[in-house]
């Protein structure tokens, strides 16, 4: 089984958001970049695949050089080679118009990604890589077995879970439960030094075809101080509610 | 084979050679494979280590154990290892970078991951025949076993090649049998084999073994009770006693009479390494500080806005990092040294000997300057935090205790402030370091008219080096003279040995720091390293106040007359800025900037 995992970098979950350009350019100084976490259970699972049912493991990335520590940290993890996709993945329509040419070039039968990225949260690439690549498609998984060509996932629903019976090719979105976080692994030094020989091939992109552009971005109001208003002083709070807060 | 050596840095030399910042190595040259390396340690200590901080204060041995057991799976134990004995056969600033990350969330932890990997792994693989690293290196490597060192006596601390334990050949000359008591043997409790230091029959020198140990079969050896220690918990500290325990004479390392070359060898490598181990402590216990100092209110002002505590965390930072950069320093300087007597010929382990030996005079000066501000970080860390900080609940407790036996173990602080000074006179009296060229010259301009030009400081830490090459001066000046008042009967004056080193350690720390700041300054631009030469300036007005201490006290205690004067004269002269730095300026500057990141952030 060839698997491919998609591999988004992102800021730590820790950091500072600010942004550069009249607001329109995420401000990248000082800021750390990770494996996106949903990519991570993925990929955690991947190498299950791999240790277990002897399935070889590709990783994809869209993105500049800078990209390339995550993605060797996905390698010393245990990931067998990497591709990247020399592009700024501007919109998730290009991301998965370029991954879907990875995809169908190698053949690949099982395609994870995670859910979304944590960082632009756009929740699009697994499902239209899926429809570029005419591949099966689960989204929001959260369990997932391959025997032979047939797949068994789990799917989060609203209150419940559902079990889907599918086929390869499949593309599946995935998420914390596709492996637990006890499960994710620290890269061991072993692992680290393999992967600085491990093929990282790097691809010009195909197209630069975009739907969206970021017109702007904003920061939620940042948290004022809380006010105590004395229980017996109900006209100031009726004030403050209306003048102040302007929610009444 | 001289050609070699004499391109590249020797030990000591800093003190009467400038380097070019280019040639010094900094945290900010990390290769990305030593990035993820670092990375990967630090994500494991904060997964696994830094939550259960609290079972390592509660004397949870079983726990240290079981980290440990899992530093082997990840590789961790095996770093410096050669590949053929199951390592990984990094070089020396993976091997202090991997420390450093891995010891700074608990004492515990890093004295059980030091004593194994050092004092434990590193007498084998440096002294060991084939067959003796074969037999137990790739053990050692995996932690499939583990090692202790068994040095220290009841009587035989400091003074090491005084220990009584005895070793005696048995009839057929197939055995040793050891008797004796060893005193606080780190990993006692759960490990499988022991270097063990004894005296054969009345040897000048005591002889170093490896000596398994197997609970279940112990011939003959006794583990003591579970020390009660002030700090380092979990780090499991006890007597061990030997009765006649076999020993096959095969397992004799080295040969008979060098177990005291072991044991300084070894300790030498214990030193540097204890520095590395004293630097995440340091930036945890400053983020830690600085978090609470953020959210802290009092007067209606979160207290990290209050000079008072602004001058803390700058100060506690600036030395974190002037640290950081000597120990990456002289790390990389000795992985140099090895690596040039590789290329010379030398077999591995003759090489990685005589490299870090070369150095030892920086090991002692980074084991004396780290242990000192590690406990100091943790000091204010504990003032920072206020009264919480009195309370078990809050790291900086146990912080400030662990950060206690740092100052001990591997050599007492004392020991190595006279070693290194002795060391060096030694260095000069073999003609390795010429010291007496330059404290001749130093001597000849204290007779002279100092200059009255005006210098020109455009370049940036121009002024800072220029300090810094003076108080080389003053440390030549002391060293010099007092060498040649007292020639050999100098080591009786420990007091002025002390004064002499704290002057090298300061030299050696500050250059260090100026020279990160100007690296970095030359290759980012002034402005986006304006922090790091902040901490240079800062530190540099600290050494130049200590140095004009040290110095007086040196000077008075064995000079009088003309020749005290000017000496004294010259003292001030060497002390002396054109243009004083503003260092409650750059002490708010550096504190602003950590408080805003909320962290460690140099």
């Amino acid at each position: 089984m060839k698997i491919l995992v998609c591999i988004s970098h992102v800021p730590d979950t820790t950091s500072k958001i600010n942004f550069t350009d009249g607001d329109t350019k995420f401000d990248t100084n000082g800021v750390q970049f990770v494996i996106n976490p949903n990519d991570e259970f993925g990929l955690t699972r991947a190498m299950w695949f791999k240790e277990k049912q002897g399935a070889s493991v590709t990783i994809v990335n869209v993105g500049g050089p800078e990209t390339e520590p995550t993605l060797r940290k996905a390698l010393a993890i245990g990931a067998d080679e990497a591709i990247r996709i020399n592009a700024t993945p501007t919109d998730g329509f290009f991301v998965a118009k370029e991954l879907a040419k990875v995809v169908s070039e190698g053949n690949y039968d099982l395609v994870i990604a995670g859910r979304e990225s944590i960082d632009y949260n756009g929740g699009m690439v697994p499902g239209m890589l899926a429809t570029f690549t005419d591949a099966n498609f689960v989204n929001m998984c959260i369990g997932l077995e391959i025997e032979g060509t047939s797949a068994t996932a789990i799917r989060e629903i609203d209150g419940g879970k559902e079990t889907i019976s599918t086929n390869l090719p499949l593309v599946v979105g995935c998420q914390k439960g596709i492996v637990e976080e006890k499960d994710l692994r620290i890269p061991n030094m072993r692992g680290i030094m393999m992967a600085r020989k491990k093929q990282l091939t790097v691809l010009e992109p195909s197209t630069s075809e975009s739907h969206t552009k970021i017109a702007s971005f904003e920061k939620p109001a940042a948290k004022g101080a809380v006010k105590l208003v004395d229980k017996d002083n109900l006209d100031e709070l009726i004030s403050l509610l209306h003048n102040e807060a302007k929610v009444i | 084979m001289e050609t070699v050596q004499q391109d590249i840095t020797r030990g000591g030399q800093f003190i009467v050679k400038d380097t070019a910042c280019e040639n010094v190595f900094t945290p900010e040259d990390f290769s990305e494979e030593q990035q993820m390396m670092r990375d990967s340690v630090k994500e494991f200590i904060d997964k696994e280590v830094w939550p259960n901080k609290p079972r390592f204060e509660k004397k949870d041995y079983a726990f240290t154990e079981e980290i440990m057991k899992k530093l082997g799976e990840l590789g961790l134990l095996g770093i410096a290892v050669p590949e053929e004995y199951g390592g990984l056969g990094m070089g020396f600033v993976t091997t202090m970078l991997v420390c450093d990350y891995i010891s700074g969330a608990t004492g515990s932890l890093a004295t059980a991951f030091g004593a194994h990997t050092g004092i434990g792994t590193l007498p084998i693989l440096l002294y060991g025949t084939a067959t003796q690293k074969e037999k137990y290196i790739p053990k050692l490597a995996t932690g499939e076993w583990f090692g202790a060192y068994c040095l220290t006596e009841p009587g035989a601390g400091s003074d090491a090649n005084s220990g009584k334990t005895k070793a005696t050949l048995s009839e057929d000359g197939k055995h040793y049998h050891i008797n004796g008591q060893k005193m606080w043997i780190s990993n006692a409790g759960f490990c499988n084999l022991m270097i063990v230091f004894a005296r054969i029959e009345d040897d000048k020198n005591i002889t170093g073994f490896i000596v398994e140990y197997d609970a279940e079969n112990p011939n003959g050896i006794t583990l003591g009770e579970e020390e009660h220690k002030l700090g380092i918990h979990s780090s499991s500290t006890r007597q061990v006693f030997f009765s006649d325990t076999k020993v096959p004479v095969e397992n004799m390392l080295s040969e008979r009479g060098n177990g005291f070359k072991i044991a300084m060898n070894a300790l030498n490598v214990g030193r540097i390494k204890l520095a590395a181990a004293c630097l995440d402590a340091q930036r945890r216990v400053i983020t830690e500080s600085v978090k609470y100092a953020n959210e802290r209110i009092q007067f209606k002002t979160p207290i990290a806005k209050f000079g008072a505590i602004k001058g803390k965390i700058a100060e506690i930072a600036t030395k974190a990092f002037v640290d950081e950069s000597a120990s990456y320093r002289a790390a990389k300087a000795i992985e140099d040294r090895i690596q040039a007597r590789i290329d010379a010929g030398n077999s591995h382990q003759e090489a990685e000997l005589k490299g870090v030996e070369e150095f030892a005079i920086e090991c002692s000066i980074l084991k004396v300057a780290a242990s000192e501000d590690c406990q100091n970080c943790t000091d204010e860390g504990i003032q920072i935090f206020g009264g919480m900080g009195f309370s078990a609940d809050t790291p900086m407790e146990a912080a400030w205790r662990d950060a206690r036996i740092a100052r001990i173990y591997e050599g007492t602080n004392e020991i190595n402030r006279m070693l290194s000074v002795g060391m060096l006179i030694k260095k000069a009296m073999k003609g390795h370091v010429d010291l007496l060229g330059p404290a001749m010259a130093v001597k000849d301009e204290l007779m002279s008219i100092p200059s009255f030009d005006i210098p020109d400081y455009s370049e940036v830490l121009s002024e800072e080096k220029e300090i810094l090459g003076k108080l080389k001066k003053v440390f030549l000046m002391v060293a010099g003279s007092a060498a040649q008042k007292y020639g050999t009967e100098l080591e009786q004056h420990q007091q002025l040995l002390m004064a002499a080193s704290d002057i090298l350690i300061e030299v050696y720390m500050a250059e260090s720091a100026i020279l990160r700041a100007e690296k970095n300054a030359k290759r980012n631009g002034e402005e986006a390293s304006k922090y790091q030469i902040a901490m240079a300036q800062l530190n540099l007005f600290n050494a130049v106040e200590k140095i004009n201490n040290k110095g007086k006290e040196a000077i008075i205690s064995f000079s009088e007359g003309d020749e005290q004067r000017m000496m004294l004269m010259g003292l001030k002269r060497f002390t002396k800025y054109t243009n004083m730095p503003n260092v409650i300026a750059l002490r708010n500057m550096i504190a602003e900037k950590v408080t805003e990141e909320n962290k460690y952030c140099f």
